[in-house]
């Protein structure tokens, strides 16, 4: 028998994948990794707690599937948390959840489903799975990925750090249907139906804002600097790059006559630049560490629909691939909000064709 | 799947479930009642009664019937204590640092709450409590000593007669866990000499949920359970008839094929043992060698995750346990571990391997051919 191994978190969307893989006659096996939590705030880590932990241990009793917890917390640690203070530290947003899926989720914890013997993981992402020329799962063929049937909750945006040797052992069970469907399945097979709240709380921030954490782990990095216009011109102080975000208005403790934003942070200078909102957004970014879903570059630039952020909406753009790892993007309207750390997703309808960190 | 964790519980033998199947349904009386249901259970627990005693080589009266081996360790340690203390004014407990969390979260609760002085003896480097520790620890004011008979985590053998006249002498009670030991071990109480000693069921082919607690005769103790008059006013509750039939039967049927029992498992034991230090490198056996449990094999790997062995193992048809095994992925090396002086990066990595009847040499082949392969696996793991 297929044996798979489904990365549970007690919720009702990895609890259905468990559920479907079953029926559909896998051998399935339930593994969840306790991941890092600062001293003291375990109970509140979004990802695992006691809570959470017990509700999927409870899953796959109900499921009459073998469940297995890994220790992951000194390889978070490592990797996810220092990569998020790392990224303050150089002015930028980072988003963990990309280092996660590719350094935790899709190396670690997949390193050790195969170690157990599993030909596939599975987990209750919103995203499609298929195989560029048709056929089954278990072909030779390459993966595509897909945006989920159901747009509203689709997550493909944290899943394009895939590659060809992860998705040929990767299964997504839930992308194709609609969320209250998989209510449906949850409550036909007696699962917990209770879903976390939608966030985009980081697991580790254990329900705190993260200038918070910052202070409390990397106080140094906040440091008081500059306030400046566009044109350098000294308008005020800022209590650390880390404190703000681009396009931010409120807060910034400057008077001026007209509306000021964050334009963007110049970390060697520790300044903080503000400017009026016909100077925010722009046509133009660059991405680094790209990943082609297909394994192979793109020989021209081609047009795509570009996702700068988890919940922002695709902008029509132009994608010249530059280098082996690094993308040029030009958008037909300018764009706000463009943020160093965050990923740039490039779409052509539901494929997903890559994306990187926005430099 | 093989199972290779018999120190964790075992099976109920059939026989054991056949002499408890009658008491639930159709001989379901009360044993405190004054009718004829009530005098058949009564009759019942007599009779089980009578037959632990006569395997203890003591008086019936000296054996309390309770839920488990942890409530037999309450009531010993609390008991004990609360009578020491109202006799004598005597405060100060000893026991080892290795023994199971019963009898150290029981200590540990008397320290807190109830102003006791707990002093935790150190172990030797195989896990054993020797004459010479407890010799050099007790003092005046000792009023209990609480020793297991043999260490769950290591199987050692600790010298319980030693360690029982020693405090004779000194006027001290002596109690001893033997919930793992009685599986295996003589539990004659004249020939060891203790004063307490506590079994469950469920380690030697009974069921869960029955313990027994032997009390000699003239000991101070205090229920701590309190109600109606049962087991002798030391533990109130309507007794469990069935499960105390069960316990019976299955000491009788351990007591009865003790030799048998050990003769299958011991050469297996040591097939494990000698093949698993042959094979695989970084590997020690924890526990001492001879003074040991006959079904019982223990070894700590450095560089490994316990918890992620036992989750290959498991994923590979094998069913065995860990020190520092944890449900949670929160992986510490155990108490026990750390008395024996066990560093971080080899406490870890610690590996229980315990046989029984149904273990066949067939299961253990299996076994020690795929250990090796899954210890390195969880070595490329890290």
């Amino acid at each position: 028998m297929t044996k798979v191994v489904v990365a549970m978190s007690g919720g009702v969307d990895s609890s259905v994948a468990a559920a479907l893989l079953k029926e559909q006659g896998y051998e399935v096996i339930g593994m969840m990794m306790r991941l890092w939590s600062e001293p003291g705030k375990e109970e509140s880590n979004r990802c695992c707690t006691p809570d959470s932990m017990a509700q999927a241990r409870r899953v796959a009793g109900i499921l009459d599937i073998p469940f297995y917890v890994v220790d992951a917390k000194d390889v978070f640690r490592e990797t996810v948390v220092e990569y998020f203070l790392e990224g303050y530290a150089r002015g930028e947003t980072p988003n963990p959840c990309l280092i996660c899926n590719r350094k935790i989720r899709w190396t670690f914890l997949l390193d050790h489903a195969l170690a157990l013997g599993a030909d596939y993981m599975a987990t209750g992402h919103y995203v499609r799975i298929r195989n560029a020329e048709g056929g089954m799962q278990n072909s030779e063929s390459k993966r595509q990925l897909l945006r989920a049937v159901d747009r509203n909750k689709d997550q493909s945006y944290v899943l394009h750090v895939l590659n060809q040797d992860k998705l040929k052992h990767a299964l997504f069970p839930v992308g194709d249907y609609p969320k209250p469907e998989i209510r449906q399945i949850a409550e036909k097979y007696g699962l917990p139906t209770a879903s976390r709240k939608d966030s985009q709380d980081l697991c580790f921030l254990a329900g705190e804002d993260y200038r918070n954490f910052l202070q409390r782990n990397a106080s140094e990095m906040l440091k008081a600097g500059d306030i400046e216009t566009v044109d350098g011109t000294v308008i005020g102080h800022h209590s650390g790059l880390a404190n703000y975000t681009i396009g931010q208005r409120k807060g910034l403790g400057v008077e001026s006559a007209v509306p000021l934003y964050v334009i963007t942070k110049h970390a060697v200078r520790n300044t903080l630049i503000l400017g009026t909102q016909d100077q925010l957004g722009s046509t133009e970014l660059t991405a680094r560490d790209v990943n082609w879903v297909s394994g192979e570059i793109p020989n021209e630039e081609f047009r795509a629909e570009v996702k700068i952020r988890y919940t922002a909406k695709e902008a029509e753009a132009w994608v010249t691939p530059v280098g082996e790892n690094q993308a040029q993007v030009r958008f037909d309207a300018a764009q706000r909000d463009i943020t160093a750390g965050q990923a740039a997703v490039f779409f052509q309808g539901d494929l997903l064709i890559g994306g990187g960190i926005i430099v | 799947m093989i199972y290779l964790d018999y120190s964790a519980t075992t099976p109920a033998d059939s026989r054991v479930v056949d002499a408890m199947t009658p008491y639930f349904s159709a001989s379901f009386g009360n044993p405190s009642s004054v009718h004829r249901f009530g005098q058949l259970a009564e009759s019942a627990i007599d009779s089980a009664r009578e037959t632990v005693a006569s395997i203890l080589k003591c008086h019936p009266d000296e054996i309390i019937f309770t839920s488990c081996g942890s409530e037999s360790d309450n009531l010993a340690i609390r008991g004990a204590a609360y009578a020491m203390r109202e006799k004598a004014g005597a405060k100060w407990i000893l026991a080892s640092r290795a023994e199971h969390p019963a009898v150290v979260n029981t200590l540990k609760h008397l320290e807190k709450y109830e102003g006791f002085l707990i002093e935790w003896l150190n172990v030797n480097e195989q896990g054993m409590v020797t004459t010479e520790i407890v010799s050099k620890a007790i003092c005046n004011n000792t009023s209990i000593v609480s020793v297991m008979y043999a260490n769950n985590e290591i199987g050692t053998i600790n010298p319980i007669k030693e360690l029982a006249a020693i405090c004779k002498a000194n006027n001290i009670l002596f109690h001893t866990d033997a919930v793992q030991a009685a599986a295996y071990l003589p539990v004659d109480v004249n020939d060891l000499g203790v004063d307490m000693m506590s079994l469950g069921a469920h380690k030697f082919y009974g069921p869960k949920g029955v313990g027994a607690l032997y009390v000699r005769k003239g000991t101070p103790l205090v229920s701590h359970l309190t109600g109606g008059g049962q087991e002798f006013n030391l533990r109130a509750g309507t007794q469990n008839v069935p499960y105390i039939v069960g316990f019976a039967e299955s000491l009788r049927l351990t007591h009865e094929e003790s030799e048998k029992r050990i003769a299958h498992v011991k050469p297996l034991r040591d097939k494990v043992i000698g093949t698993v230090l042959e094979t695989i490198s970084d590997s020690r056996l924890t526990g001492d060698m001879e003074s040991r449990l006959p079904h019982h094999a223990s070894f700590a790997f450095k560089d490994v995750d316990g918890n992620l062995l036992l989750t290959l193992l498991d994923a590979a048809g094998f069913a065995c346990s860990s020190g520092s095994a944890c449900k949670t992925g929160n992986p510490e090396p155990s108490e026990v571990m750390n008395a024996i002086g066990l560093s971080r990066d080899w406490g870890l990595g610690s590996l229980r391997v315990t046989l029984g009847k149904d273990t066949t040499a067939e299961n253990v082949e299996s076994f020690l051919s795929a250990l090796p392969g899954l210890v390195e696996k969880s070595r490329q793991l890290r």
